[in-house]
C-alpha cells in the first residue's frame, strides 16, 4: 500500500504554520522572545517568560543530540504498521529545543541508536512541506 | 498527627466487575450503576448527593449532561479532566469543597468500553481543533507505549535501572492478581494467554511491544467503571462503612522543557502537598496504590511520591517488597491487581481510591494487616511528554 501516507501537519494551524513553513526551505526554526531571551517551543504566539509577544524566528543548525528513544514494535497505524521496527526520538537541537522525531538513516533500529549519540536533521520532503527526521552523524 | 484535619471521608465505593461488557451496557450506564452501588454501599440514596465530579467520558456536555441522567440537581459541578488521575483530582476538589461548607455529599463516576470499542486509550479528549502539539509530534508515529518506553529507557541510561527490577513490579501486581477473583475473571475475559503468577524471567523474556518495555509490563484495555462517595463528618458518622478519611491532596502538571528530566514526573510537585498537609511521611504508609500503565510509570512514581531516592527505584524494588505479605519493608503495591492484570479501562485513577478504601476497610482479597495509612497516585496523560499528577492521601478512624 504504496499510497498510505505519514500523518502530516495542518499548515493552517496558528501557532506552528510558521515552522511548517520553514521546513519547506530547509530551514529548522525556533523561537526566542526579543525581550527576555526565553526560548518557545513548541512554537506560540506568546512568549512563556515574560508577559510579551515579541517572539523572533532563529534557524536552528539541525545538529543535536538524542535525549531518549524507543523502538516500536506494534502499531495498528496504516502508515507505521509498514515502518515496524523504526526509532522515535527525544533530540535536543545544540540551540535548546527538545523535540520529537524519528532516527533514520541505519540498518537497524535495534542496535545502531542509543542515548546520546549525535544527530543532524535529514528533510523527508512532501508536496508543501518537508519533515525533520534525524540520522546519525 | 496534630493539626490533622478530618473533614472529608470516602464513604461508598463500587468497582463495576465485568471488563467485557460488549452490547451489554454503555458508559453511562455503568456510570449510573456504580453510582447507585456506591451510595448503598455507604447507606445513602440520590437524594443525599449535592455535588458531582465528572471527567466527561460519559459524553454530551460533562457534568451538565451527567447531572440530568442521574436526575440530580447539585450545587457543586466540577469537569476536571487530566486523563487518568482526573479521579485523584476530583477527590482532592471534594475534599476542599466539603471543608468550605459547598458540599456534603460528593459522587465521582466512571465508565468506559474502551476493550469493546478497541479504543485507542490513555488521553483525555481534545476538543476545538488541531492542537499546536499534535501538529509538531503527530508524524514522528510516536505510540502511547513508546511514549512510557522513552522514559524506561533514560532510566537505565541515568541510574543502570533494569528490566529485571521493572519486572519486579508487574510479578507482584500479577500475585495480588491472582488472589482477586474479578482479575482472574478480566484475565480471562480478555484472553490472556498464561493467567497464572508470573517471574521475573515470563517478564523479560515475553514480547517486547517498545523497547525497553515488554508484553507483560503494559495494562489490559479493559471495560469497566466505578464510583466514590465523598461525604462531610456529620454524614459518615451514620454511614454503614467505617470512614475513609481524604487527608491530604496535591495536584500537579508536568510537560517537554528544555532540558528537563524525563525520568522525574509531576509526582514531585504533587506529593509534597498531599503527605504536607497529611502530616505525614511515605515511611509511614501501608498501601500504595499507585497508576500501573505500565512498569516505568510506578518505578518513576515511586521514586517521586518519596519512597525512596531518584535512580534507586529499581534497587529498592527487588526481592519481592512490594508484595502485600511483607508490611516490614514498605507500601504493599496494588493489592487489586492492578492496571496491568486487573482493570484498565482507559482511566484508572479512580480505581486507586477504591481499593485503598478497600484496604482501610480490612476488605481486600490482599488485606494487609491493620493497614491505617494509603496513598492514592494517579498520572494522567503520558508519563514522557505532558501528564498530570494527582496525590492523595487516605487513612482510617
Amino acid at each position: 500500500m504504496a499510497d498510505i501516507k505519514r500523518p502530516l501537519p495542518n499548515l493552517k494551524e496558528y501557532d506552528t504554520r510558521e515552522f511548517w513553513k520553514g521546513t519547506k526551505q530547509g530551514e529548522l526554526k525556533y523561537q526566542k522572545c526579543d525581550d527576555c531571551k526565553t526560548i518557545v517551543f513548541y512554537p506560540r504566539r506568546h512568549c512563556t517568560g515574560c508577559l510579551g509577544n515579541n517572539l523572533s524566528w532563529h534557524i536552528a543548525s539541525g545538529k543535536g543530540t538524542v535525549y531518549s528513544y524507543s523502538v516500536v514494535r506494534q502499531s495498528y497505524h496504516p502508515f507505521f504498521r509498514n515502518q515496524i521496527p523504526y526509532a522515535v526520538a527525544w533530540i535536543d537541537l545544540d540551540e535548546g529545543p527538545r523535540l520529537l522525531s524519528n532516527i533514520v538513516g541505519i540498518d537497524d533500529p535495534l542496535h545502531e541508536v542509543s542515548i546520546g549519540q549525535r544527530v543532524e536533521v535529514e528533510w523527508e520532503e512532501h508536496e508543501e512541506l518537508s519533515i525533520p527526521l534525524f540520522k546519525p552523524i | 498527627m496534630a493539626g490533622q484535619a478530618r473533614d472529608a471521608a470516602i464513604v461508598g465505593i463500587h468497582e463495576y466487575p465485568s471488563r467485557d461488557v460488549e452490547g451489554q451496557i454503555s458508559p453511562l450506564q455503568i456510570k449510573a450503576e456504580s453510582a447507585a452501588r456506591a451510595l448503598q454501599d455507604a447507606g445513602l440514596t440520590w437524594s443525599d448527593v449535592d455535588a458531582i465530579y465528572d471527567a466527561g467520558e460519559g459524553g454530551g456536555m460533562g457534568g451538565l449532561a451527567m447531572a440530568e441522567y442521574l436526575g440530580l440537581q447539585p450545587n457543586i459541578i466540577d469537569t476536571t479532566n487530566v486523563g487518568g488521575s482526573s479521579y485523584e483530582f476530583h477527590a482532592g476538589h471534594a475534599k476542599r469543597d466539603i471543608a468550605a461548607g459547598k458540599a456534603r455529599v460528593a459522587l465521582l463516576t466512571y465508565g468506559s468500553t474502551a476493550h469493546s470499542n478497541a479504543a485507542a486509550i490513555g488521553v483525555g479528549g481534545r476538543g476545538g481543533g488541531i492542537h499546536p502539539v499534535d501538529n509538531m509530534e503527530s508524524f514522528s508515529g510516536m505510540t502511547l507505549i513508546a511514549n512510557y518506553a522513552m522514559v524506561a529507557h533514560r532510566h537505565m541510561y541515568e541510574y543502570g535501572t533494569t528490566s529485571e527490577q521493572l519486572a519486579e513490579i508487574s510479578i507482584a501486581t500479577r500475585l495480588h492478581a491472582m488472589r482477586n477473583p474479578e482479575a482472574v475473571e478480566a484475565m480471562t475475559a480478555l484472553e490472556f494467554l498464561d493467567i497464572r503468577e508470573t517471574s521475573i524471567d515470563d517478564v523479560v523474556n515475553s514480547r517486547m511491544i517498545a523497547d525497553p518495555l515488554h508484553l507483560l509490563e503494559c495494562c489490559m484495555i479493559s471495560d469497566g467503571g466505578g464510583a466514590v462517595v465523598i461525604a462531610a463528618p456529620e454524614v459518615a458518622r451514620d454511614c454503614q462503612k467505617p470512614p475513609v478519611w481524604i487527608l491530604g491532596s496535591g495536584e500537579a502538571t508536568k510537560y517537554p522543557e528544555i532540558g528537563g528530566d524525563l525520568t522525574t514526573s509531576a509526582a514531585v510537585q504533587s506529593a509534597p502537598q498531599a503527605f504536607g498537609e497529611a502530616g505525614v511521611t511515605p515511611q509511614e504508609i501501608d498501601i500504595a496504590m499507585v497508576y500501573d500503565s505500565f512498569s516505568i510509570t510506578v518505578l518513576t512514581l515511586l521514586e517521586d511520591l518519596g519512597f525512596c531516592n531518584k535512580g534507586e527505584g529499581g534497587t529498592w524494588v527487588e526481592g519481592g517488597r512490594l508484595r502485600f505479605d511483607r508490611p516490614g519493608d514498605g507500601p504493599a503495591l496494588n493489592t487489586d491487581g492492578g492496571g496491568l492484570s486487573s482493570n484498565h479501562p482507559g482511566m484508572r485513577g479512580i480505581f486507586l481510591l477504591i481499593e485503598a478504601t478497600r484496604q482501610l476497610r480490612g476488605e481486600s482479597c490482599s488485606q494487609v494487616d491493620n493497614a491505617k495509612l494509603a496513598v492514592a497516585h494517579g498520572n494522567g496523560g503520558m508519563l514522557g511528554s505532558r501528564h498530570s499528577g494527582g496525590t492523595i492521601i487516605l487513612g482510617r478512624d
